[in-house]
């Protein structure tokens, strides 16, 4: 390990760091624009300038030069202050001073270093340079006269997003950021480049001029619009969340966000149940919260268990559907499932539900199967982590299942189920591929299960993985990526058919035949609502979509920004939601709600606060204890062999943008959705 | 492959050609030669269609070609008139009279800076050295550099040009290349070297 | 003055047949397989010996730019390249334009002696792609070459394999700096890239790569042929061999010639260019070496030497030795106005100070011309050319601020003059464009 001084402190380093990262080591802050850590270093913006010694004497941007062992760095030097001060100066000659209009005020980059390396006054004495505005799409807002030329934009969308649309025109005083033609930036992870910008060139289109940084209460929470479980903060004003910005978290999220987790936000104030209500004579009428309870008293009222069904939605946290579990028991019902897509997942071996190699296991990956997934749009952020596996690490990536776009080259190797069987058994040549990687992954998408023969083909990838040695000491490669926030946590909590109870199929079927005669919906809008006959169904949830308007009773529950909740992701990942505002109206958080109903139903639950909910639920099974950690799932047996249908893997996201009640109801998304989905992404500037 | 613009026979093998001069996957290094013969092939300019045709060419992303095309001062992004004069306006050309060649250009062609004629006989752009110092004042047009010029020789080219004529390029006060005028000093056997 | 029979371009004003014929009656492709026989590291001791520095304008000595290459024994399987700089555009500069045309046979046998040398089977040379005509005979001379067996597998039979490609640019004066040219040899735009690693470590495609510029790269087997001690008997220590100047600007007789190195600049603009327009006497400034290099006022050049430490000594240097000579007629302050905006023009827009200084720099230096300015923003000037130089990934906008920074220094009461007189409701001179 190298040796260095920074400004007089000697340090040990690792090998191959930077100058400005052994800086970081020794406490010494270096100013940057360009540099970024995720991405490839460019050193234009010579804001980081150091003194180096032994070294030619001018200063050295020290964010593009390795340590030397013995490297003497300054940064507190004349020079390095003249440096710095006279970049600075070229950077504002020709910035616009519109810092009091400009949205990325109160958390700019270049507005917090003038103060530390701006003069007081201007000594440019000529005109400023206009930019002429570009067109990036329905989430990115450009300001080009504010565009510094750090490219880190146009690195992100290359190097990470893998979507290589942005780029830099022309040269000199006259190069200019664009998308090509003005077209829209077509990642799912686009909004990334905003929070990049160091600058108000690029801001959040939906956010402008919507508040400043310091109006806003800054909530951590975890993201559930997929089942990443990604690392955000959620920014709110009095009762309104005004946007959703990503955190920091190196095992999952990185500091990425996808764009729905970002901007489906505006929903969480458009179609809110926010009151009960109870259908009277057909039509769905306001009700109080006892009117509400009492008609379901009234339904259950000497009902059979057998007779009460419970599903629980993709969005829900694990307290609600344990508080449901347990009233479902009191009941007497065994027909619970929280596999609202029909996913034939397993219910007991924890290994075969789980992405085991973890998401950011994944980047280490030499060799990638999906069967019936498509990453890209089932969880971007998984996505990034397998664009990464080939581009550092040069992975071989294959996919069993829909052709996409997935910004790496994957070799689609065939489209259902024969295919799959080919490899597990040894015909296929990439089962050599896998058995010749060190680190080989397959994973499985709820394409691939949530199928009549589901069971069948989870049994064929667990013998596919058998085979080709996927799982070996130290080493699990086999993964199940998951589409909902809550799936993971409802299989670790059990809110699956108990002795002889229903799955989802036979809940709908049963409530279509009449033998089922009350349906609890936890949020559950994706079933078939049509499909549940004359049952008597109590919606509980957020939002007015499928399962509220097929509804006897609502009882309007909270979103994940308004409840402290906790999600476990595909990785197995137990992570805490936070309340960021209070839910609307006469709305409660669901495990309360639940827990009232138990007690009018004369089953009460014996729970009074939320920390009662969890120490049962981490009594009922000890992962929920480990917050933020991920547990190794032992390989025990899981799937059931059997005849596999030759029909194509689909995956289940149709529409990126829309895929919840959330998403769904936002109408941002819509925008997307019109944008990217539906056809219209050669929309220009002109029309913009 | 866009429809609107594919190489013609000739310019695709020579691509070809080019192509093969780089090694086994490095075929985007033959971006600028290749826009250099779609913008022959579309008449002095590169219109989008054949920016994409490059681009699918070589398996490039289209903002990447763009990018090429818009920072090297030789692609036109725009389309420019037959004889496309290109007045070098760098210090030691503006040192021998190249000013007084931007008012002939005007007077013959009728285009100022940045004009095309109407009947788009003429393009006439200032541009930076062109690396003919010693032969100062001079101009490109197309690919043919006029040397040595005077007001007067310099209209006598354009007005070739107009003509439809072909006014023989290089050092028009009759030098064969960058000898001084007149008895030299040096190189004065009959080029048999030792 | 250097006579004939040692001058290295024999055909530099295209007075002989410049195809292959006439090149090997000049006495190139003599033997050539004779001089790959010396070997690898006899080839490099021998250019370090003759004291080469490289043409392009840096000066650097060729013999240990070479032996940067990994020698045999530490190749790693990477191929080696040579790559050849013909992308010339410093303003001033037109000396390699005459070896492509009228000498590209020197150039072609460079290649294969030079690539031998640093262990590249192959070289790619750069030209600048408004060299059109160039480029042909270039490439005339490169298919001639092949035909004859001179290059190609076995060249010269040799026993060393060799392929010599031109490349054309598009226009792009940074595609002059080597990085930037590589970059651009790969098919991006010319944007330099940030050192180390160097060339020699990870350049073309990340192999090894040597750029070179023309010259040195076409006066090579010249100096090997006729030994390392020959081109070393010219010039000064430090500043040996011949050398091709370009005289241009304001003498009676432009022209480019090969000299001996260290010859004084009033000789040379005397004896070969005709002498200043008007006389010596109406000399008001020469740029010595292509418009990178500052200015010198006349009571400089009545004395200086045209070499790398003498026009050191006075704040300037020999750059490409492109001579720009400016009689009293000229309007000083817009000819380096002039190239502020060529600087400008050219700058690839990736550093910061040079994207905003260029700019800022030629704004302030049109008004310089017309003396539309303070007093004070002299000196403003001169701190912003400091602050743009050195603090950049390229040499490019040292480059540009020097020619401004020797018009401050050599002529700041001219500059003081028209700001006074603007003030003083003087009529503004001519502004620049």
């Amino acid at each position: 390990m190298p040796t260095v001084t920074v400004d007089g402190v000697e340090i040990e380093v690792p090998a191959g760091v930077t100058a400005l990262q052994a800086c970081e080591m020794a406490g010494v802050e270096i100013p940057r624009f360009c540099y970024h850590e995720r991405l490839s270093v460019a050193g234009n913006c010579r804001m980081c300038l150091v003194e180096v010694s032994p070294g030619p004497p001018k200063p050295a941007a020290s964010c593009a030069l390795p340590v030397a062992d013995g490297m003497e760095i300054k940064t507190d030097t004349e020079m390095v202050k003249k440096a710095r001060n006279g970049v600075m100066e070229f950077l504002l000659i020709n910035h616009p001073l519109d810092c009091p209009i400009c949205d990325q005020g109160g958390e700019c980059d270049l507005q917090d270093q003038a103060m530390a390396y701006g003069r007081d006054g201007s000594r440019f004495e000529e005109h400023k340079r206009a930019v002429k505005d570009k067109h990036m799409g329905p989430l990115v807002k450009t300001i080009m006269t504010r565009c510094i030329h750090c490219t880190r934009c146009v690195r992100f969308a290359t190097e990470i997003a893998g979507v290589p649309e942005l780029g830099l025109l022309g040269r000199g005083e006259h190069a200019e950021i664009t998308t090509y033609l003005e077209k829209s930036l077509d990642s799912e992870l686009s909004a990334n480049v905003i929070d990049l910008c160091p600058v108000g060139a690029l801001t959040s289109k939906p956010y402008a001029f919507v508040s400043r940084p310091w109006e806003l209460s800054k909530t951590e929470s975890i993201d559930v619009l997929d089942a990443v479980g990604a690392a955000i903060r959620v920014d709110a004003r009095q009762t309104e969340v005004l946007r959703v910005l990503p955190r920091l978290n190196e095992d999952v999220n990185e500091e990425w966000l996808g764009d729905k987790s970002r901007y489906a936000c505006d929903a969480l104030s458009r179609q809110r149940l926010d009151r009960p209500y109870v259908r009277r004579d057909g039509k769905l009428a306001e009700a109080s919260w006892d009117e509400a309870f009492a008609a379901i008293a009234e339904k259950m009222k000497g009902l059979d268990g057998s007779r009460i069904a419970a599903i629980a939605g993709d969005l829900c946290d694990a307290e609600s559907m344990f508080s449901l579990k347990g009233l479902m028991d009191s009941v007497g019902s065994p027909n619970l499932d929280c596999r609202q897509d029909g996913a034939k997942l397993p219910t007991g071996t924890r290994a075969g539900y789980l992405m085991n190699t973890t998401i950011a296991g994944l980047e280490t990956a030499d060799a990638v199967l999906l069967v019936g997934t498509n990453p890209r749009w089932e969880a971007p952020l998984v996505n990034t982590r397998l664009r990464k596996a080939w581009l550092q690490g040069g992975a071989a990536i294959a996919a069993v299942g829909p052709q996409i776009d997935l910004t790496y080259p994957c070799d689609n190797l065939g489209a259902g189920p024969d295919t799959l069987k080919a490899i597990a058994d040894g015909s296929h040549p990439f089962a050599e591929t896998l058995k010749g990687a060190e680190r080989p992954v397959v994973i499985v998408g709820m394409g691939a299960l949530a199928r009549e023969d589901g069971d069948a083909v989870l049994a064929s990838a667990r013998a596919l993985a058998d085979n080709c040695n996927v799982v070996r000491d130290g080493w699990n490669g086999f993964n199940v990526l998951h589409t909902a926030a809550a799936r993971v946590g409802g299989l670790d909590l059990g809110f699956v058919p108990g002795e002889g109870g229903c799955d989802v199929a036979g809940i709908v079927s049963g409530a279509a035949a009449g033998d089922i005669e009350l349906v609890y919906l936890l949020g559950a809008d994706e079933i078939d609502t049509s499909g549940l006959g004359d049952a008597f169904v109590v919606y509980q949830g957020h939002h007015g979509d499928a399962g509220a308007h097929r509804a006897d009773v609502i009882l309007p529950g909270a979103a994940y920004t308004e409840k402290n909740g906790t999600y476990v992701n595909t990785e197995g990942r137990v992570q805490l939601g936070r309340q960021a505002v209070q839910p609307p109206g006469d709305a409660r958080e669901d495990w309360s709600i639940i827990r009232a109903l138990s007690g009018v139903l004369g089953a009460k639950l014996d729970y009074v606060t939320l920390g009662d909910v969890r120490a049962a639920l981490s009594a009922a099974n000890p992962v929920f204890d480990q917050v933020d950690q991920v547990q190794p799932a032992s390989w025990d047996a899981f799937g059931a062999a059997g005849e596999m249908d030759a029909a194509p893997f689909e995956s289940p996201v149709a529409n990126y943008y829309m895929t919840d009640p959330i998403s769904r109801a936002s109408e941002t998304m819509a925008e997307c959705t019109r944008e990217f989905v539906s056809g219209n992404g050669e929309r220009t500037g002109t029309d913009g | 492959m866009s429809d609107a613009f594919a190489f013609n026979e000739t310019y695709r093998a020579r691509a070809e050609t080019i192509v093969a001069r780089y090694p086994e996957g490095r075929q985007q290094s033959a971006v600028i030669p290749l826009l250099d013969l779609a913008q022959r092939q579309a008449g002095g300019w590169l219109p989008t269609e054949a920016l994409e045709h490059v681009a699918s060419y070589l398996d490039m992303p289209k903002i990447r070609v763009l990018e090429v095309a818009s920072f090297y001062s030789m692609f036109n992004l725009e389309p420019v008139g037959k004889n496309f004069v290109q007045l070098c306006r760098t210090t030691p050309c503006w040192l021998r009279g190249s000013d007084d060649l931007r008012a002939v250009a005007k007077d013959v062609t009728g285009c100022g800076l940045g004009e095309t004629s109407d009947d788009g006989t003429f393009t006439v752009v200032e541009v930076e050295c062109l690396g003919a110092c010693c032969n100062a004042p001079m101009v490109q047009i197309n690919d043919e550099y006029y040397e040595d010029l005077t007001a007067d020789s310099f209209k006598a080219v354009l007005e070739a040009l107009k003509r439809g004529e072909t006014p023989k390029p290089g050092s028009q006060a009759g030098r064969a290349g960058s000898e001084p005028t007149g008895d030299r000093a040096t190189l004065t056997g009959a080029g048999e070297g030792e | 003055m250097l006579q004939d029979k040692d001058r290295i371009f024999q055909n530099l004003y295209g007075q002989d047949d410049w195809g292959l014929e006439g090149a090997k009656r000049r006495g190139i492709w003599d033997n050539t397989k004779a001089l790959i026989e010396r070997g690898r590291e006899t080839l490099v001791n021998e250019m370090k010996e003759s004291g080469l520095r490289g043409r392009g304008g840096a000066g650097f000595p060729t013999g240990v730019k070479w032996s940067f290459m990994p020698p045999e024994d530490r190749r790693d399987g990477r191929p080696h390249y040579l790559v050849v700089n013909a992308d010339e555009s410093e303003p001033g500069t037109c000396k390699d334009r005459e070896i492509l045309r009228y000498d590209p046979h020197t150039l072609v046998e460079g290649c294969l002696v030079a690539g031998f040398a640093m262990g590249a089977n192959a070289a790619y040379i750069y030209v600048r792609g408004e060299f059109y005509s160039e480029a042909s005979h270039l490439q005339q001379a490169i298919d001639e070459a092949y035909e004859a067996g001179l290059i190609g597998p076995n060249a010269c039979n040799s026993g060393w394999d060799f392929d010599v490609y031109l490349h054309r640019g598009a226009g792009a004066y940074i595609c002059g700096e080597e990085t930037a040219l590589l970059e651009s040899l790969e098919g991006k735009k010319g944007q330099p890239r940030l050192k180390p690693p160097f060339p020699a470590a990870c350049g073309l495609y990340g192999c090894p790569t040597t750029v070179n510029n023309v010259e040195t790269i076409a006066v090579a087997p010249t100096i090997l042929r006729r030994g390392p001690s020959w081109f070393a008997g010219f010039g000064r220590e430090n500043n040996t061999g011949t050398k091709i100047f370009s005289i241009s600007g304001h003498v009676n007789n432009p022209c480019n010639v090969e000299e001996e190195m260290s010859i004084p600049l009033k000789e040379l603009i005397e004896k070969h260019a005709g002498g200043v327009r008007g006389g010596w006497d109406n000399l008001q400034a020469v740029i010595p070496g292509g418009s990178s290099t500052p200015c010198l006022s006349k009571n400089i050049c009545d004395n200086v030497l045209m070499d790398f430490d003498s026009l050191r000594e006075h704040s300037t240097g020999l750059g490409t030795a492109a001579v720009i000579v400016i009689d009293k007629s000229a309007d000083m302050v817009e000819a380096i106005a002039r190239l502020s905006h060529f600087y400008r023009h050219e700058s690839c827009g990736q550093c910061t100070p040079c994207r905003e200084g260029m700019g800022w720099v030629y704004r302030v230096m049109q008004r310089m011309v017309t003396g539309d300015a303070e007093i004070e923003e002299i000196d403003m000037l001169w701190e912003v050319t400091k602050q743009i130089e050195g603090h950049t990934i390229c040499a490019l906008a040292d480059g540009g601020v020097w020619p401004v920074q020797g018009l401050i220094r050599h002529f700041r009461p001219e500059l003081e003059r028209r700001i006074l007189e603007r003030k003083t409701g003087g009529a503004p001179a001519q502004a620049a464009e």
